[in-house]
């Protein structure tokens, strides 16, 4: 008995209160956005607000059976847990449903439920039972490459449903790996290759090229800090565009800008790689190096998309990226959002008076974008406090990582903050129009049950390993 | 503690370097960028429109001129559009598919509203659509009214309605898009008073532009005005037996109640039928008929500047009288017209000498121009051009050389020259009433429409003053018209010359051989008159009359301007006559009934 107690007493209370609260603030928001003259019960298991009161008991039904288990049992079968969501994983994509062009639902007992939302907990567990295996150190090759795989496994998965938005959350684990010392540059390149992956989808290729170029041309400068050798560069540069230019112009040969610009960069580059041997020009091979393989990089991500991908899938990838989902116009969905929560002003319009989201303006308001919700209804004081209470929570999660006894607990503990902090990125960044749109969940907020339960259990397996870290020996 | 854990503070900065730019980010979002509201509202305020049904049009007896009829414009909500069977929609709408593709991208316009898909449905078309609108998401009908008349006639009186044009929105805050007008005639006179007030209903919809319930709970929603009904001064009968007389002619009928200034008539010729201009066909028939050589669309009545011919003579001779240049016993000779240092003015074989009265009845040509020459050379004043000024002055009393200021648009103005106008061409002191003698007969310079001329009768029939003529009788629901139009307009010819003049009309009419407008004769009638012969140097002349009746409390005076009719007597006389004992006895008499017939069978428009 007395262990019990113990149990519930060591129990975060903090994080937990902060749990509740967004559970059942979102709630809420559900049954605003939903809201509607005929149906004005809360409780109306017809609607999604009455759905969501059913996942909120059963999220806490979960909760509680999470609290019953004996710790050590999340350590013990990290890896048969893993396997069991690797197979769900494999199964949805055979024999799933498909909703919104996304085989991503496996129907159970009635329920549809969504495996990739509980693959984050299970690989947050086996990242960690992995690195606390003896003989494992993140500064061995063979141990990245396993952990690597490890995280791809499940993404490539859940990519090929197609989901990228909700593979691109397993990126998060980069943040654990680097809390156990994976050097900085590589958390650094990782966010660099991410960013080059999506900006090619979503972006004309000459831009992205021609942006690369100039920040090769930046960092270069910062390299050698000799203006000199940069204005050689860019003279031979421009010349040898303007020749291509001119070949164009008179027909002796025809190219298109982006074919002008790539044989300019080859050109150029040979000229002046031999001019900066005969100069000793330090960095230069480098950085060329660096360039053609972000180049070539570029076009194989472009190459997969237009000719190994169908054209459907085409479309659904389009549609995740926020390209396509979207009858008005490229942004509409990120306009109305912002229309939505800039109308809310400082106080909002108060409990049930959004127009915007009462009156379906914004898309997926219940689920995605159930922070416009927010910001309408509830303003600037609302929202903030929302934002502060995400970055409170995401701070104790830290802080609670930081003082676990086992390393199991503390990497664990750093996949759940890693996993809610990048959904609190992207989703809340996606509402405010500061980032592209992609379809993933603000956790314990959105309507969904299996995002619901996914982040419950996530979140409270660590708030059980914390409670009973004082039971681990060291 | 492992030597990493020093990361965990990395961590931690990046979450609050997230927190505090999102913190930002929503700030100005929410609170400094106030651009987001107003979107807000855009996107969820929908306003629609109650059009109320324009008033209606009654004669002075009460017939009803002019009604509405409804007519349903299709709407289109493009972001409601459903698949729909289109080759059953093509049917029932007559259209091709094309046009309905291109009908529905044109209706894509970014704000979500209703734009008419296809305007003035027909009334069959819309009894077979309104059974299958609910297979067409989408797709709504809007009720309108559009014109409808009892009579072809009056089309230039009444005028008629269409869309308001950009610039007439730029000009009247109250008009939107798509809305109506009047724009000619009474429908233009009376808008504001025709056209009620539009309603408004402001409404929260959502995205599919549902209508989801009233904005503010209705506190800004208006009722729709019914337009007011107004009865016109025009005798539908008359109007119509004019029209009837004059539809082989060019010209224009302007019959007045003296004692009123109301419009009894208002007919310019080639006409119209008032329908051709109503809904969807308007733009096309409008099109024609402003492509017709008669122009058909141009309203003689008030627009025309004819010369006025002999029938000015009867204004020179008051003035005369008036500045007691002749008396009615002033004689002057004639021999077949008028001599004087090289000008000559023709006249026709009649009795020599002869008295005002009588030289009004024969319209003798010598006897004017010297009735001329003794205003000019008057020695009360120090010049010719100051004797012209008087006479001017004079003139003008009788409403002519400005516009008369009746209630229907357009009206223009006429000319009467001023001394000034003269000297500018002939320089000063080198003219004299010689020189401008065929003013004496009603040529020259002198340019008055047939409302004026009309006017000018109503001036004879009142011995001196005439009330602004006006086509507007009553107006719903107001006590009185306007308050011009009651107020008596004197000329400045005392009231008892006027008796020598009416005795030369009585005798123009009924004074037996020679009178030169006997055919108007009516037995039981004394009808007054005056023929003119207006010379047209670009054809055959116009012939013209004036004339009211009876003589002694008359209840018509009217004008009848006939272009190309040669004398005054061969078309306007008779058909002033047909139309005076038409509204008088209510038909014409059998012993005349030769003459309506010459009338109806008679056609100059075809020659020219």
């Amino acid at each position: 008995m007395t262990r019990r107690t113990n149990i519930l007493l060591n129990a975060d209370w903090l994080t937990i209160i902060i749990y509740l609260v967004f559970v059942l603030f979102g709630w809420m928001n559900i049954f605003a956005a939903n809201y509607n003259e005929q149906y004005k019960n809360i409780f109306d298991l017809n609607q999604r607000y009455g759905m969501q009161l059913i996942w909120i008991l059963a999220s806490f039904v979960l909760a509680v059976f999470v609290f019953v288990i004996d710790s050590k049992f999340y350590s013990f079968f990290a890896n048969l847990l893993y396997g069991i969501t690797i197979l769900f994983l494999i199964f949805v994509i055979l024999v799933g449903r498909e909703v919104h062009g996304a085989r991503s639902w496996v129907s159970i007992g009635g329920f549809n439920l969504q495996p990739s939302e509980f693959a984050k907990f299970t690989t947050g567990l086996v990242i960690a039972k992995y690195l606390t295996t003896i003989d494992v150190k993140i500064s061995r090759l063979k141990s990245i490459l396993v952990l690597f795989g490890f995280i791809m496994l499940p993404a490539v998965l859940i990519i090929l449903q197609p989901d990228v938005g909700s593979a691109m959350i397993y990126f998060a684990f980069i943040l654990v790996l680097f809390r156990e010392g994976l050097p900085g540059m590589v958390l650094l390149l990782a966010a660099a290759i991410s960013i080059l992956f999506l900006s090619t989808l979503m972006y004309p290729k000459i831009f992205i090229i021609i942006t690369l170029i100039i920040l090769a041309a930046i960092i270069f400068y910062f390299l050698n800090k000799k203006a000199k050798y940069l204005f050689w560069g860019i003279i031979i540069f421009l010349i040898a565009y303007i020749g291509f230019f001119l070949l164009n112009k008179y027909n002796y040969f025809n190219s298109t800008t982006l074919v002008r610009i790539l044989l300019t960069l080859v050109v150029s580059s040979a000229v002046y790689v031999i001019f900066a041997i005969r100069r000793s020009i330090q960095h230069v091979l480098l950085i060329l190096l660096f360039l053609f393989v972000l180049i070539g990089f570029i076009f194989s991500v472009d190459y997969v998309f237009h000719q190994v991908l169908q054209p459907h899938q085409q479309t659904r990838v389009n549609i995740l990226l926020g390209k396509e989902s979207d009858p008005l116009g490229y942004g509409y969905n990120v306009n109305q959002s912002k229309i939505a929560i800039g109308s809310g002003g400082f106080t909002g319009k108060g409990f049930l008076n959004g127009t915007q989201t009462k009156f379906d303006f914004v898309p997926e308001q219940s689920t995605d974008f159930i922070f416009c919700t927010i910001g309408e209804e509830w303003g600037f004081w609302g929202a903030g406090l929302v934002i502060l209470l995400f970055g409170g929570l995401l701070v104790r999660l830290i802080y609670l990582a930081e003082r676990q006894r086992s390393a199991f607990s503390r990497i664990y503990g750093y996949g759940v903050f890693s996993i809610l902090f990048f959904h609190f990125i992207i989703n809340i960044g996606m509402t405010i129009g500061l980032l592209p749109v992609i379809g993933i969940p603000l956790p314990f907020f959105s309507y969904g049950g299996s995002s619901l339960l996914g982040f419950t259990l996530l979140l409270f397996i660590f708030i059980k390993l914390d409670a009973s870290r004082l039971s681990v020996l060291r | 503690m492992d030597q990493y854990s020093a990361r965990r503070y990395i961590v931690t900065a990046l979450v609050l370097l997230v927190v505090l730019v999102y913190l930002i980010r929503l700030l100005y979002l929410q609170v400094i960028d106030s651009t987001y509201k107003l979107s807000a509202e855009n996107n969820s305020k929908r306003i629609e429109i109650l059009y109320p049904s324009r008033g209606l049009m009654y004669d002075r007896k009460g017939q009803l001129l002019v009604y509405n009829q409804a007519a349903y414009d299709l709407m289109i909500a493009p972001y409601e559009l459903k698949e729909f069977d289109t080759i059953e929609l093509c049917q029932i709408l007559n259209i091709d598919k094309e046009s309905l593709i291109t009908g529905i991208k044109k209706a894509y316009n970014p704000k979500h509203r209703r734009d008419p898909f296809l305007k003035q449905i027909s009334p069959e078309t819309f009894a077979l659509l309104k059974e299958k609108l609910y297979k067409y998401s989408g797709f709504y009908l809007r009720s309108r009214t559009l014109r409808k008349y009892n009579r072809e006639i009056g089309s230039h009186l009444l005028g008629y309605v269409g869309e308001v044009s950009e610039e007439m929105i730029g000009n009247n805050p109250y008009y939107e898009m798509g809305d109506y007008i009047g724009i000619s005639g009474l429908e233009k006179a009376y808008e504001t008073q025709l056209r009620g007030e539009k309603g408004m209903n402001y409404f929260l919809v959502d995205v599919h532009n549902k209508i989801k319930g009233p904005y503010q709970n209705g506190r800004f929603d208006k009722d729709a005005v019914v337009g007011k009904n107004v009865v016109c001064t025009i005798d539908a009968d008359l109007q119509e037996y004019g029209e009837k007389l004059m539809k082989n002619y060019s010209g224009s009928i302007v019959a007045i109640e003296p004692s009123t200034g109301e419009i009894l008539t208002l007919i310019s010729t080639p006409s119209y039928n008032p329908s051709l201009l109503v809904g969807r066909p308007r733009t096309l028939n409008y099109n024609k008929l402003k492509n017709d050589t008669l122009e058909p669309l141009f309203n003689r009545a008030i627009m025309a500047r004819y010369p006025p011919g002999s029938i000015f003579k009867l204004v020179n001779a008051l003035v005369a009288l008036q500045e007691k240049d002749v008396t009615y016993n002033t004689q002057y000779y004639c021999d077949m017209g008028y001599y004087a240092r090289g000008i000559k003015v023709a006249c026709h074989n009649h009795d020599s000498p002869l008295n005002l009265p009588q030289a009004i009845q024969h319209s003798c040509n010598a006897y004017f121009c010297n009735v001329f020459r003794s205003i000019m050379e008057d020695r009360d004043f120090k010049s010719v051009a100051e004797a012209f000024n008087n006479w001017r002055d004079h003139v003008l009393t009788f409403g002519f050389g400005n516009r008369l200021n009746t209630d229907l648009p357009n009206e223009l103005n006429g000319f009467i020259p001023q001394a000034s106008y003269y000297d500018r061409y002939y320089g000063q002191n080198h003219w004299n009433a010689l020189t401008i003698l065929s003013m004496a007969i009603g040529q020259g310079e002198l340019l008055i429409t047939p409302v004026q001329m009309a006017n000018m009768a109503c001036v004879m029939a009142n011995r001196g003053y005439y009330y602004i003529p006006h086509t507007v009788k009553q107006i719903q629901e107001l006590d009185t018209i306007d308050s011009k139009f009651l107020e008596k307009h004197f000329t400045s010819i005392d009231t008892g010359f006027f008796n020598t003049v009416i005795e030369g009309m009585e005798l123009a009419v009924n004074g037996g051989a020679g009178s030169t407008a006997r055919i108007a004769r009516i037995s039981d009638i004394i009808v007054c008159g005056k023929t003119g012969t207006a010379e047209n140097p670009h054809g055959e002349d116009h012939s013209v009359f004036i004339a009211f009746a009876p003589k002694d409390n008359p209840k018509i005076a009217l004008s009848v301007y006939v272009e190309h009719g040669k004398w005054g007597a061969s078309y306007a006389a008779p058909i002033a006559s047909l139309m005076i004992e038409k509204y008088l006895t209510g038909e014409i008499s059998n012993s005349r009934k030769w003459i309506e017939n010459r009338m109806l069978n008679d056609n100059l428009l075809n020659k020219k």
